[in-house]
């Protein structure tokens, strides 16, 4: 099936979401759209699905214009999508998931159970894909619960599938897996629409890419252009990818995490006997996969929970059974993980965010009685200092984009004399632009001779930063390696697999991405 | 080489992500209640205007002219019309003259005499509305005003009626009694939400019934009851532990009044310009972002039921020891309930809740004046300020009703994060 946009324009008020884009995905291709986070990628797809009446354009399939009213009309015509967010009945089946919405029935309006489990074989058989229909959804790893949602696409004959950044929450090897399922639907004739901001990827998988940037497609690219180029077409100028950082000049130890234990409220181990050294100007990266206990770890260093058994010593000083407000004023910076939910207050001014855990503490107090002129002096200057752009700092929060806000909370958190670095997902949802100042502001934190700790399910990220990393996986430490580690094997420690044996299986099978670091690292070599 | 994920805006549905620590049903109350703080003047001003017009036709269909001609309004549509104009105009010009300003009494002081009521009725709603207000802004729904009233005019009454102080002294002392009264009543909503979690919404109400039942009660002990009565009605407060008339005896308006000034002043300073307030603004606006920046969360709750409570506190003692002059069951009114609907409309801002306490006040003064004078029912000012809350606890509605555009239009939302709302909506 042949799929075209043409001319597809979507307004928000004055914001212009897609501004007269053309697309063409040609049967049996995967056509990559690389753009930065708001470019316009997911306005697009919501309209070809349907969610979004265009205001202008139209949607060719065969070259017939077609209209879709909803989701419905759009599968009806072929087209499926696999949302970021999985749109999945955790504690339904695989096969009651598939069918949910349109249940095969036999008489007297019985759901055919029988049926729905033989099309998930069928399907999951056709593909390899190794999904049990029985199972519970709640229970698969996240990379079973995609091909879940690529199983319920498939199944009500979907020519088109759309991806919505399908590889923000895999492991390299799970990512390697889609890959391969992508080249077999290929094979089998399904055109792949495949949405990301990795260049990595679309260069690995692509037949075609699509660069869009602030609503408009501003070029096309074949998979085999350099990384840099891909770059500065969807960023708009040229950027540096790594972050220039000298070695690391590891002081003495300053803190000590010792066999530190948490369990949640159910009782479940989320950390598990955790101990690790972090020295003096050096960056030590927590890797794994989302909710393996890094958030917790964060957290009890922090003070926001008690752990169960363990200590966190601090230069000396114990931190475990402090306060909050104790192990900030012991000259902790931590920049939390959702920014959104514990980072910044939506309602209240980039001023006020900006003081928000200094509000009570000279300058800005004297007292009980706030000085609104310190604080809004603190404001011009932090503002300034760490670019955040802001139509004024008395501007609410809640209005800033996702990396200015980001900009903010670090503004906050560095802005007094550190003796220990904290940063969940520092660059999580933000712009090439914004993760370069905020790698590079967390370096420069660094090279002053504080102790950082970054927690990142990013290998990028990881990789771009640590001087050393520890890599977690159901609430453990799987091992502690150094930084620039090769990336599959941090992927199959971040999946359980112990160091040793890791680099063993990583040296006999390379993954995608892991070959495309290679062939970097030799081109840089030449 | 650097790129991060998107930030999710909820866990994905089949991830084991860990449960908020908010539970689902009080963030929404919370985001309701937000929603309803931050509705434009506009909004306000129009669910008033529409309060009235409802009420307006209530008035015409009570009016006993109106039915009248209703049964005969297709030979003569002109008087029906007629006649429910005349019913509504004749209500609230009644309404307006017995709130503000009597145009047709005898003397220039009687002609006065009805804004002065206003400012009287209004002192109680403002002082317990300010309280209110700073609660709603840091997230607690403290409902419980009325009992905080009550219990502040029980102390302030028994310090009042039973000790024998010098002036000033005395009056400040009865004073200070209701602050405290009132805020150890709210302080044990603030303390077990704060100990143990429980929903102040409960507890605050539950706290009401006790403190009607219990001024009830204590005004059948020998302690509070008047020796040569049998009606459950305190001694008389001393002369020295009273509110002293602002305008002479002829007039009910007391020093409450300028108190009720002072505290709408005290209130705005705390809120914008202390770091306490400061703190409670973050807890009610996001309190887990509070948390993580080293606000203990759990004082701030305890710590904001205190200062409401002591506000509310203040009211009881303005009606105990300047309205009323002596403790009855009766004392607090409904001041406590209507003071929610003020704190509401005033958007818990201190200059809001002083003016819409004012409006409240004008609609019960004037309420009297409507009934004697059209015989339209004192109810009808009850329906106005339930509608008032009606329609602003719904801004959508009164924004459809008005077209006005909504504070948070689809403009103002880039795409990227509108989109997954509607994917949900849609799912």
């Amino acid at each position: 099936m042949k799929l075209e946009l043409r001319g597809i324009t979507k307004r928000f008020g004055a914001l212009v979401a897609n501004d007269h884009i053309d697309l063409v995905v040609e049967p049996g291709e995967i056509h990559a759209l690389l753009g930065e986070n708001g470019a316009g990628k997911s306005t697009l797809m919501n309209v070809l699905y349907g969610f979004y009446d265009p205001d202008d354009g139209e949607i060719l399939v065969d070259d017939r214009p077609v209209e879709f009213a909803g989701p419905g009309d759009a599968m009806a015509a072929g087209i499926g999508m696999v949302h970021q967010h999985f749109m999945l009945v955790p504690v339904f089946t695989v096969a009651e998931n598939v069918v949910l919405g349109y249940e095969p029935v036999k008489g007297g309006g019985m759901i055919d159970l029988a049926a729905a489990r033989r099309r998930v074989k069928e399907i999951s058989d056709r593909f390899g894909f190794d999904v049990d229909p029985d199972a519970m959804v709640e229970d698969l790893p996240v990379g079973a619960q995609q091909r879940v949602e690529i199983i319920k696409a498939l199944s009500r004959d979907a020519k088109v599938l759309i991806l919505d950044e399908p590889t923000a929450v895999l492991t390299p090897q799970e990512t390697d897996e889609l890959i391969a399922i992508m080249r077999q639907l290929k094979a089998a004739g399904t055109s792949i629409v495949f949405i990301t901001h990795k260049l990595r990827e679309v260069r690995a998988v692509a037949d075609r890419i699509t660069v869009i940037r602030r609503g408009k497609v501003v070029g096309s690219a074949r998979p085999d252009s350099a990384e840099t180029e891909l770059a500065s077409l969807m960023v708009g100028r040229s950027v540096s990818l790594g972050v220039d950082r000298a070695p690391a000049q590891a002081g003495e130890v300053a803190l000590q995490v010792r066999n530190l234990s948490v369990l949640d409220d159910a009782g479940v181990r989320q950390v598990d006997d955790v101990s690790f050294d972090v020295a003096r100007g050096e960056i030590v990266a927590v890797a794994g996969v989302q909710g393996n206990g890094q958030t917790e770890l964060t957290e009890v260093i922090l003070g926001l929970q008690q752990p169960v058994a363990g200590s966190v010593v601090l230069d000396g000083t114990e931190l475990v059974g402090r306060t909050v407000k104790q192990v900030l004023d012991a000259g902790v910076g931590f920049v939390p993980e959702d920014r959104t939910e514990d980072g910044v207050v939506a309602d209240f001014s980039v001023a006020e965010n900006l003081i928000l855990d200094l509000y009570d503490r000279a300058p800005f107090a004297r007292g009980i009685s706030l000085d609104p002129r310190k604080v809004q002096e603190n404001a011009e200057r932090r503002t300034v200092e760490f670019d955040v752009r802001t139509p004024s700092v008395d501007a609410h929060a809640g209005t800033l984009s996702g990396g200015n806000q980001q900009k903010v909370v670090l503004a906050r958190e560095m802005s007094r004399p550190l003796r220990l670095f904290i940063a969940s997902q520092p660059t999580r949802g933000l712009d090439v632009g914004s993760i370069e100042f905020v790698h590079q502001r967390i370096v420069q934190e660094r090279d002053t001779g504080t102790p950082v700790i970054i927690v990142s399910t990013e290998l990028d990220e990881v990789l771009a930063l640590a001087d050393r990393i520890v890599v977690m996986y159901r609430g453990r430490i799987v091992g502690i390696v150094p930084g620039g580690t090769d990336r599959d094997v941090l992927g199959l420690m971040m999946a359980g697999v112990p160091q040793a044996e890791a680099v063993q299986q990583a040296a006999t099978h390379h993954t995608v991405l892991g070959e495309a670091d290679i062939e970097a690292s030799e081109e840089e070599s030449k | 080489m650097s790129q991060a994920t998107p930030a999710p805006e909820q866990p994905p549905a089949g991830s084991t992500a860990p449960a908020r620590r908010d539970d689902g049903l009080e963030s929404r109350a919370q985001g309701a209640l937000r929603e309803m703080l931050e509705s434009s003047w506009l909004v306000t001003l129009a669910a008033l205007v529409l309060a009235l017009v409802i009420s307006g036709v209530l008035i015409a269909a009570a009016d006993s002219a109106v039915q009248d001609a209703a049964g005969y309004f297709f030979a003569r549509p002109a008087d029906f019309f007629s006649a429910a104009w005349d019913a509504v105009w004749g209500a609230y010009v009644a309404l307006f003259q017995g709130a503000v300003f009597d145009p047709g009494a005898a003397t220039f002081a009687r002609g006065i005499r009805p804004i002065t009521e206003t400012m009287t009725w209004a002192v109680p709603l403002i002082l317990a509305g300010l309280g209110l207000g700073i609660g709603f802004r840091a997230g607690m729904f403290n409902i419980g005003a009325q009992g905080q009233i009550i219990l502040g005019a029980i102390f302030a009454g028994y310090i009042g009626f039973a000790w024998d102080l010098p002036p000033v002294l005395h009056l400040l002392l009865a004073v200070i009694g209701g602050v405290i009264g009132g805020g150890l009543w709210a302080g044990i909503a603030g303390y077990l939400k704060a100990r143990t979690g429980a929903n102040e919404v409960i507890v605050t109400i539950m706290l009401n019934n006790i403190a009607i039942y219990l001024v009830g009660y204590l005004l059948t002990t020998s302690a509070f009851k008047r020796g040569d009565s049998n009606n459950p009605v305190s001694p008389p407060i001393a002369e020295n532990a009273l509110y002293p008339q602002l305008l002479g005896p002829q007039f009910r308006l007391h020093l409450g009044f300028v108190v009720a000034i002072l505290a709408a002043v005290f209130v705005w300073w705390l809120m914008n310009r202390s770091t306490v307030g400061f703190a409670f603004r973050a807890v009610g606006s996001n309190p887990s972002a509070a948390r993580t920046a080293g606000i203990n969360v759990n004082r701030m709750y305890l710590l904001v039921m205190l200062v409401a409570g002591g506000l509310a506190g203040m009211a009881g003692t303005a009606q105990v020891l300047g309205t009323e002059k002596v403790l009855t069951a009766g004392i607090a009114a409904s001041f406590g309930f209507d003071a929610i609907t003020v704190a509401l409309l005033g958007r818990s801002k201190p200059l809001g809740t002083f003016f819409a306490g004012l409006l409240f006040g004008a609609l019960r003064a004037g309420g009297f004046a409507m009934q004697s004078r059209t015989g339209t029912p004192i109810d009808i000012v009850l329906v106005v300020q339930s509608l008032v809350v009606l329609f602003i606890a719904a801004p959508p509605l009164v924004r459809a009703v008005f077209r006005l555009p909504s504070p948070r239009g689809p403009g103002a939302q880039p795409a990227e994060l509108a989109a997954p709302v509607v994917k949900e909506a849609a799912a």
